[in-house]
């Protein structure tokens, strides 16, 4: 027996110790990031293809996030503003050597309108071939359609791609690379696609693994095993930071921790305990400690969401001593262990967060100690992420930390329109209603004059920011160690790129 | 093999074929039932395992819950499930659609590649080792290996391998720090758990080397005159294997446990890993599939330790 075990390590030994040549130092871009690769279908890891410039949208963003031409070079909408239609641009092939057609466009799109996604939240009735476009018809004006067409459920793959029953065998793009190989749920080998529309992309290959712990994500950066490495944690961060082989690069991106409240919850319906539980917040303090970035919220979109961010806002701050005096004015008075209590109830919550972004329990134990100077006693149960969307449901739901990301459709409109309608959202408010909040968002997705729509976003953001159905509290930047040999890397605050194709090495 | 009578081997293998049936009822039932009692809407641990956090919302769930039928009976989905095994059909996975039985093949590959090549070392590095510590009891060697084997076997294996690769590949740069595709890839998650299946079976292996030095047998080995090297091959060599080998039985439960931890750590696409995954969204045809395989191959690993005690042992053949 040993003798054997002795004769099979010897013989496996020297191919094991031969240098790490499939590591970095080829001309292969290794990026590693925590994504899995679930399954092939857009409907799940679109965002991934999308990443990685395997497929496109119709519909891209410019550096502020507004659409810009992407498979679509341009689009107008009718006068009644309820038909749009989409030119396609000439001359793009799939990778399997197949032409864009508007018959394939609106195969994929109908494809993913029939999938849980985001086209599903718009009001389209058809979505038909057209000559070289694509019609959209509404069964009401609709103004965030383009940013809609924009995201990764909606990306256009070949018709090859499908199977009979619409599932997914096959990712066949339009992108600057292609699918070289795939191993789910981990690795992702792609290369340079000759046949591509736009200009020719300088990094040949990249491979891609989903690494989902965060310290094996930072060793592998410092170990050079990966060349671009997303999503660093705080404390990594910091060390690779005085790396001399790598520059850690970091951008603000619209994504937002927030505390869902329960409005129609018995201790949670007066805005005045709103109020309260959010002035009992040490919001640079948690931003200090625990994102080690200075990204207190002040208010629910950060300043990078230019279109949404209300510089004339009162920020949102922290004041224990106001928080008790207006606990104390809506009728709470605190017991002998120091809890609040009113008609012989103790002020005790539950709160729900899910351990899948790292820092949300750790906030989650903060807030559980800021809440409890104010004489609030809060349970934390860190569980699945589908716990809040469950609870909401059946109504349970007390409080919820998320990081809720505003740019699921480039265009925040599609998250707020997702989590404010008037009968409440998953992730936004619940048992909430306010008139004038809801008519200025339909009057803002009707509109199609940009000028007017200023002034309604900073009403509807205000009335967020008195009523509080959710309480921000920290903003988010997304961050990336780079090898230094790699140059032209800039990293999208709309998360839908990881910009190899713009990426070349160091001569 | 030595001279093994039938009587005993088909014995064995009888027993064992027993056991996987008992295996295969027990797992299929247990995993049913203990999915289906684990708190929360299963509809909604799908949604959230196949569209992620941003994407889970209520009307993901109900999609789910229409696409899949959740809405119908266990018991049906139970008996189902155990005709479809006669048949050697896994059924799909809810999450990703593929079936079951292709991924646990892409899975167990690693994890078998894995488990070996930790065993492999794991058997160069204990064994050895203790033998060595317990031919001169109370030596140098014997008192520093206790020393070693109870640091390793108490650190977890997630601070090993972050040691480990933090020394060898950020600090040293010889071998890449995570990920798959190369044999470099496999020394630093397989070093991981033999550091500790190798802590348990030094202490194995020089236990029974006292015991084996001690016996009048190994006396008499050396009265007639056998020289150190000869007396220990031919008298202490195997009856010291005898323990190492069933102890060996006894740490693939261990194994198991560390590879779930050492194959996230080291993004390593293994069972472990996948299985971890399965439990969170509620996977239920892959959690069954795998929890069956795996208790299967605890039942072939375990004749396999029979068969190699009963070549070992020539007491226990039957004449």
């Amino acid at each position: 027996m040993l003798r054997a075990a002795l004769a099979a390590l010897v013989l496996y030994l020297p191919s094991t110790l031969s240098p790490a040549a499939a590591a970095a130092g080829d001309e292969v871009v290794d990026i590693v990031a925590p994504f899995e690769i679930v399954d092939v279908d857009p409907s799940i890891t679109g965002d991934l293809f999308l990443r990685m410039n395997v497929a496109e949208t119709l519909v891209g963003t410019d550096l502020d996030g507004r659409p810009a031409p992407a498979l679509a070079s341009d689009w107008t909408l009718s006068a009644d503003a309820r038909v749009w239609r989409f030119r396609l641009r000439q001359g793009v092939t799939f990778h399997d050597g197949s032409p864009l057609t508007a018959e394939a466009a609106v195969g994929a799109l109908r494809h993913a309108m029939g999938k849980p996604g985001i086209l599903g939240r718009a009001p389209i009735t058809e979505i038909a071939a057209d000559g070289d476009g694509v019609l959209v018809r509404l069964s009401e004006p609709f103004s965030p359609l383009p940013a809609f067409l924009a995201q990764y459920t909606t990306v256009i793959l070949a018709p090859a791609s499908y199977d009979a029953g619409g599932r997914v065998q096959r990712v066949l793009g339009t992108g600057p690379y292609r699918v070289a190989s795939l191993q789910a749920p981990q690795r992702l080998e792609v290369e340079r696609f000759d046949g591509y529309w736009g200009e020719r992309p300088a990094i040949r290959a990249a491979a891609y693994l989903a690494v989902g712990r965060s310290e094996t994500r930072a060793l592998m950066a410092e170990s050079g095993d990966a060349d671009f490495v997303f999503n660093l944690d705080p404390a990594s961060r910091i060390r690779l930071g005085r790396s001399p082989k790598l520059s850690v690069q970091s951008v603000p991106i619209p994504r937002t921790i927030l505390l869902k409240v329960n409005a129609g919850d018995d201790l949670l319906r007066d805005p005045r305990v709103r109020q309260a539980l959010s002035l009992a917040i040490d919001r640079e303090g948690i931003a200090a400690t625990i994102l080690r970035f200075p990204a207190a919220a002040t208010q629910l979109f950060p300043p990078s969401v230019a279109a949404w961010h209300h510089p004339g806002l009162a920020p949102l701050g922290h004041d224990a001593g106001k928080a008790r005096a207006l606990l104390a004015e809506a009728g709470w008075a605190a017991g002998a262990d120091g809890i609040l209590a009113k008609d012989g109830r103790r002020f005790s919550l539950t709160l729900v967060t899910y351990p899948d972004r790292p820092e949300l329990p750790l906030v989650a134990a903060v807030l559980q100690e800021q809440f409890r100077e104010v004489g609030i006693e809060v349970a934390v149960n860190s569980t699945s992420s589908s716990e809040i969307p469950a609870r909401h449901q059946d109504g349970t739901l007390q409080m919820g930390l998320a990081a809720r990301n505003f740019a699921l459709v480039p265009d925040p409109i599609g998250t707020v329109l997702q989590d404010y309608p008037p009968r409440g959202g998953d992730w936004g408010s619940m048992n909430w209603s306010d008139p004038d909040f809801h008519k200025a968002i339909s009057d803002l997705i009707a509109l199609s004059d940009d000028a007017q729509a200023r002034p309604l976003r900073e009403k509807a953001v205000a009335i967020l920011q008195a009523e509080l159905p959710v309480i921000p509290i920290a903003w988010y930047q997304q961050t990336a160690a780079v090898s230094r040999r790699l140059l032209n890397v800039r990293l999208d605050p709309f998360e839908r790129d990881f910009g190899l194709a713009g990426m070349r090495w160091a001569p | 093999m030595g001279p093994v009578s039938r009587i005993p081997v088909s014995r064995i293998l009888g027993y064992r074929l027993f056991q996987a049936l008992l295996v295969a009822v027990t797992v299929g039932l247990l995993t049913f039932v203990m999915v289906r009692s684990l708190p929360g809407d299963m509809a909604y641990r799908i949604a959230a395992g196949r569209y992620g956090y941003d994407m889970v919302s209520s009307d993901a769930a109900n999609a789910v819950r229409a696409e899949l039928g959740l809405g119908g009976g266990g018991a049906a989905a139970l008996a189902l499930w155990f005709l479809d095994l006669f048949r050697l059909d896994f059924g799909e996975s809810v999450i990703s659609g593929r079936p079951v039985l292709e991924e646990i093949r892409h899975q167990l590959g690693h994890t078998v590649g894995l488990s070996v090549a930790a065993i492999l070392l794991s058997v160069l590095l204990g064994p050895p080792l203790g033998i060595a510590a317990g031919l001169r009891p109370g030596g140098a060697l014997d008192r520093g290996l206790l020393v070693a084997a109870s640091m390793l076997r108490a650190l977890p294996h997630f601070v090993v391998g972050l040691i480990l690769i933090m020394l060898v590949s950020a600090g040293l740069g010889i071998l890449p720090a995570a990920g798959h595709g190369g044999t470099e890839n496999l020394v630093l998650p397989a070093l991981t758990l033999a550091l500790g299946l190798g802590a348990v079976s030094a202490r194995v292996a020089r236990d029974a080397m006292v015991q084996v030095a001690a016996s009048p047998y190994y006396a008499f080995g050396r009265v007639k005159g056998l020289s150190e090297a000869r007396v220990f091959l031919r008298h202490g060599l195997r009856n010291v294997s005898v323990p190492v080998v069933t102890y060996l039985g006894v740490q693939f439960v261990g194994l198991i446990e560390g590879v779930v931890v050492v194959e996230s750590l080291f993004a390593w696409p293994g069972i472990g890993h996948a299985l971890v995954h399965a439990i969170f969204s509620r996977d239920v045809p892959v959690i069954q599939g795998t929890a069956l395989v795996m208790g299967m191959m605890f039942v072939l690993l375990n004749a396999a330790v029979d068969l190699a005690c009963l070549w070992l042992d020539p007491r226990k053949q039957a004449s």
